[in-house]
C-alpha cells in the first residue's frame, strides 16, 4: 500500500503524458490566407470561406483561417505586412502584380508539380525566374460586346475567333454604325475606367499592331517596341477614335460605361466577361461577344486575373502547398465560374459549368481565353509600367503628339528599370 | 429719402439671403444626392444623375441599398471601431494636448520657446511622410496586456490611438486660446495659493469651452477619416474602421452605386451628429481665433 501512491501516480502522470502527446499529434498548425475580396457582390467571398473550411475538415494536419481585405486596399496592405514582417502563408495575388511580389521578397516559389496544370488556361499559371509562384483558380477574359441585329442592320460581318476582323475592318464598320447617327457612339473602350483596365484592355490593341508596353526579350527597354512604328501606328489609331468621335475619351462617364451598351447609347462595348450576363439577360440571343480585332498581328487579348501563392516568410509552406494544391480540382473550378461568372482554367471544368460548358451562354469567353489571351510583360516593373502607359494612353487620347507621348513614356519607364537595377532579369 | 434707403436695405437683405441660400444648397447638394441615392437602385441612379432628379426623392425608392450594405459589410463593427478609437483619441488629446498647451503658456521652464518652434514645424510635415517609420516602429514596440508581455502592436486599437493622441496643430490651438485669458487671472490664483494642477482644472478648462469644441471637431474629423494608417497596421477586420471598410464596396471595375451611397450615408450621421452637438461652440472658437477647420 505504501508503494500504491507513486505508483497510480506514475501510471497517472504517463497517461496524461499519453493524451498530451495524441492532443499534439491531432492539433492542426495554423495557416494564414489573405484574400483581396471582402465585400464581393458575387459568391467569390463565400465560396473562398467554402473552400477554407473543406480543406481545413478533410485532414488534420493544418488549419487555414482566412482574413478578408477589400480589393482598393489589399495590395497597399500587403506592402505593408511585408515591411513589417507580417506576412501571411498563403497570399492572394493578382496574376501581373505577381513578379514584383516575388522579386521582392514577399514570395516563394510555390514547389508545385508542373503536371499538374499542364491542361491549364495561360493565364492562370504565374511564373517568374523561370518557377511557377502562384496558380489561379480562374481567369477573366474581354471581348466586343455587342447585339448581332445592330450587326446585321447596318451589313457588318459577324467575325469568328478563327476570322476576326481586320483592324480596317473594324474601323470601317465603326464609321458606318456613327454615320448612323443612331448611337451617340459606336464604341465603348471604356475609358472611364482608369487604372489597371488600361493596360489589361487596352496594350493587347497595341500588340495587336505589333508593339507592346516593354521589350519581353529582355524586359531592359520599352525603345522601339512602345515607341516604335508600329506603336505610333497604334497611337494615331487610337487618337483618330476619339477624333472621329468614334469612342468617348477620358470623360466617359462611368454611368455611361455601365449602362451605355445596354440603353443604346453605343453599339458595341469592349468588356469583360464579368459584365457579360447582364447582357445575355438583356438581349437573349441577341447579345453577341466578339473576338478582338487583328491589327496585323494576330488578335490578341489580356490574361491572368487573381492567384494563389505562398509567402516567402511562411514557415510551413508544405502546408500553404496543401491549401492549393486542394483547391486545384474542377470541382472547385466549376463553383467558382457557377458563381462568380469567371472562366474556369481547364476545359474538363468548363464543360460542368452552367455558362461555359458546350452551348452555354458564356462559351465563347473559353475560347478567347484559350486562344487569344497573353499575360501582361511578366516583369515586376509591370506595377510602374502600366501606369506609365495608363497616362501615355490618356494623354494621346486627349490629343497629345503620339510620338512625343509614347516616347516620354518610354523615358519613364527605363528611368524606373534603371532606378531599380533592371528588376532582376 | 427714407424710402429710397428703406428700399435699399430690403435690397442688400434680399441679395445677402439669395447669396445664403445658394452657398447653402452648394453645401446641402452633395448631402442630398447622396441621401436620395441611397434609395434608388443603382440604373436608376446612374441616368438620373443626368438629372435633377438626382436631387429628389422621386422613383423606384426602398431601402435596399442599406440592407444589401449590411450584407456586404459588417457595418456596425466598422462604425463601432471607428467610434471607440476616434472618441478615445479625442478625449486622450484634448487631455494631453491642452496640458501641453498650459506648460507653454502658463509655466517658465528652459528651452519651451525652442521646442514650441518645433512642434509649429512639425505642422509642415504630412502624417503621410512618416507612416513607413511609424509602421516599423509600431511593429516592433514592447506591450503589456492582457497576455502578459508581447511585442508589436499591429492589430490592435492601441496602434490607431496611440499615434495621434498629441499633435502639433491641437497644442497649436490651445496655446493660441490660452494666450488670450487675462494674466490676472493666473497671478491672482497663484497668489492665492493655487497649484498649477488646479489653476489647470479649475480656472484655465472652464474657460476653454470654444477651443475644446474647436479642438475636438478637427480631431474627430481626422480620425474618423482616418484610411491609410489603419489600412497599414490592421489586417482584422474586427478592428476596421468605416474608412478602410468603404473599400467592400468597390472592387476594379464595378462598384455598386447604391450601396455605396447607403454605406456612406450611414458612416457620415456620428459625424453629422458629433458636428450638431458641438456646433455653437464651434463657430464662437472660429470666431475668436480665426482659425478655419
Amino acid at each position: 500500500m505504501k508503494n500504491a501512491t507513486p505508483l497510480l501516480a506514475r501510471g497517472a502522470a504517463l497517461a496524461a503524458l499519453l493524451a498530451a502527446s495524441a492532443s499534439v499529434a491531432h492539433a492542426q498548425t495554423e495557416l494564414s490566407l489573405w484574400y483581396h475580396g471582402a465585400g464581393s457582390a458575387n459568391a467569390e467571398e463565400a465560396l473562398v470561406n467554402q473552400l477554407v473550411e473543406e480543406f481545413n475538415a478533410s485532414q488534420s494536419d493544418w488549419t487555414v483561417v482566412i482574413e478578408t481585405f477589400p480589393q482598393l486596399a489589399y495590395n497597399d496592405a500587403v506592402g505593408a505586412a511585408a515591411l513589417a514582417g507580417e506576412l501571411p502563408d498563403i497570399l492572394d495575388v493578382d496574376g501581373p502584380v505577381m513578379p514584383n511580389w516575388a522579386w521582392a521578397g514577399y514570395m516563394q516559389p510555390l514547389g508545385i508539380d508542373e503536371a499538374l496544370l499542364a491542361d491549364y488556361l495561360p493565364g492562370t499559371i504565374g511564373r517568374w525566374g523561370g518557377e511557377i509562384y502562384s496558380v489561379g483558380l480562374w481567369d477573366a477574359a474581354v471581348a466586343m460586346t455587342t447585339r448581332r441585329s445592330t450587326l446585321e442592320a447596318y451589313g457588318i460581318r459577324i467575325p469568328t475567333l478563327d476570322e476576326p476582323w481586320t483592324g480596317q475592318e473594324f474601323t470601317s464598320a465603326l464609321m458606318t454604325i456613327r454615320d448612323s447617327g443612331d448611337f451617340e457612339f459606336p464604341l465603348d473602350l471604356g475609358m472611364a475606367w482608369r487604372g489597371e483596365w488600361y493596360p489589361y484592355a487596352f496594350s493587347p490593341l497595341l500588340q495587336s499592331f505589333g508593339g507592346d508596353i516593354i521589350d519581353r526579350s529582355t524586359y531592359q527597354t520599352a525603345d522601339g517596341v512602345l515607341n516604335g512604328d508600329a506603336a505610333i501606328a497604334f497611337g494615331e489609331w487610337w487618337q483618330m477614335l476619339f477624333e472621329e468621335n468614334l469612342a468617348p475619351g477620358t470623360s466617359q462617364d462611368a454611368a455611361d460605361r455601365d449602362v451605355g451598351l445596354l440603353n443604346g447609347t453605343y453599339a458595341i462595348s469592349w468588356n469583360g466577361n464579368w459584365a457579360a450576363l447582364p447582357v445575355v439577360e438583356a438581349f437573349g440571343d441577341d447579345a453577341l461577344f466578339l473576338p478582338a480585332p487583328d491589327f496585323g498581328n494576330g488578335p490578341t487579348i489580356g490574361g491572368a486575373s487573381w492567384q494563389f501563392g505562398v509567402s516567402a516568410t511562411s514557415e510551413h509552406p508544405e502546408g500553404a502547398r496543401a491549401f492549393i494544391e486542394f483547391a486545384l480540382q474542377d470541382r472547385w473550378f466549376a463553383a467558382f465560374s457557377d458563381g462568380t461568372g469567371l472562366i474556369p482554367p481547364t476545359s474538363s471544368a468548363a464543360a460542368d459549368t452552367a455558362n461555359y460548358a458546350p452551348g452555354g451562354p458564356l462559351e465563347v469567353f473559353y475560347g478567347l481565353s484559350e486562344a487569344q489571351a497573353l499575360v501582361r510583360p511578366v516583369t515586376p516593373g509591370y506595377i510602374v509600367q502600366a501606369r506609365i502607359f495608363e497616362g501615355a494612353l490618356a494623354d494621346i487620347a486627349n490629343g497629345a503628339d503620339v510620338i512625343d507621348a509614347l516616347d516620354a513614356a518610354v523615358d519613364d519607364i527605363e528611368d524606373d528599370i534603371q532606378a531599380n537595377n533592371g528588376y532582376g532579369h | 429719402m427714407a424710402a429710397v434707403t428703406g428700399d435699399n436695405h430690403g435690397l442688400r437683405l434680399a441679395t445677402r439671403y439669395a447669396v445664403l441660400v445658394l452657398v447653402a444648397i452648394i453645401f446641402i447638394f452633395p448631402l442630398l444626392f447622396m441621401a436620395m441615392s441611397s434609395l434608388k437602385p443603382d440604373q436608376q441612379l446612374l441616368n438620373d444623375t443626368n438629372s435633377l432628379r438626382a436631387f429628389l426623392p422621386v422613383g423606384d425608392l426602398s431601402l435596399q441599398n442599406y440592407w444589401d450594405a449590411f450584407d456586404r459589410a459588417p457595418i456596425g463593427v466598422f462604425v463601432l471601431n471607428s467610434v471607440l478609437v476616434t472618441a478615445t483619441t479625442v478625449v486622450f488629446s484634448l487631455f494631453v494636448c491642452s496640458l501641453a498647451a498650459f506648460s507653454f503658456v502658463f509655466l517658465n521652464w528652459k528651452g519651451r520657446g525652442l521646442i514650441f518652434s518645433i512642434l509649429l514645424a512639425t505642422l509642415i510635415i504630412p502624417y503621410e511622410t512618416i507612416f513607413i517609420p511609424l509602421l516599423l516602429m509600431a511593429s516592433q514596440l514592447p506591450w503589456i496586456g492582457a497576455q502578459g508581455f508581447e511585442v508589436g502592436w499591429l492589430n490592435t486599437y492601441r496602434v490607431q490611438i496611440i499615434p495621434f493622441i498629441a499633435d502639433g496643430l491641437t497644442i497649436f490651438l490651445f496655446v493660441q486660446y490660452f494666450r488670450d485669458l487675462p494674466k490676472e487671472l493666473i497671478e491672482a490664483s497663484r497668489v492665492e495659493g493655487a497649484s498649477w494642477w488646479q489653476i489647470y482644472r479649475k480656472i484655465v478648462m472652464p474657460l476653454a469651452g470654444p477651443v475644446l469644441a474647436t479642438a475636438a471637431i478637427l480631431k474627430f474629423l481626422f480620425m474618423y477619416n482616418q484610411y491609410l494608417w489603419p489600412l497599414m497596421v490592421v489586417q482584422e477586420e474586427a478592428i476596421r474602421p468605416v474608412m478602410v471598410g468603404l473599400g467592400y464596396f468597390t472592387d476594379q471595375l464595378n462598384v455598386p452605386w447604391g450601396e455605396v451611397m447607403a454605406y456612406l450615408t450611414l458612416i457620415t450621421v456620428p459625424v453629422l451628429a458629433f458636428y450638431l452637438m458641438l456646433q455653437r461652440a464651434f463657430i464662437a472658437s472660429i470666431a475668436s481665433t480665426g482659425v478655419k477647420g
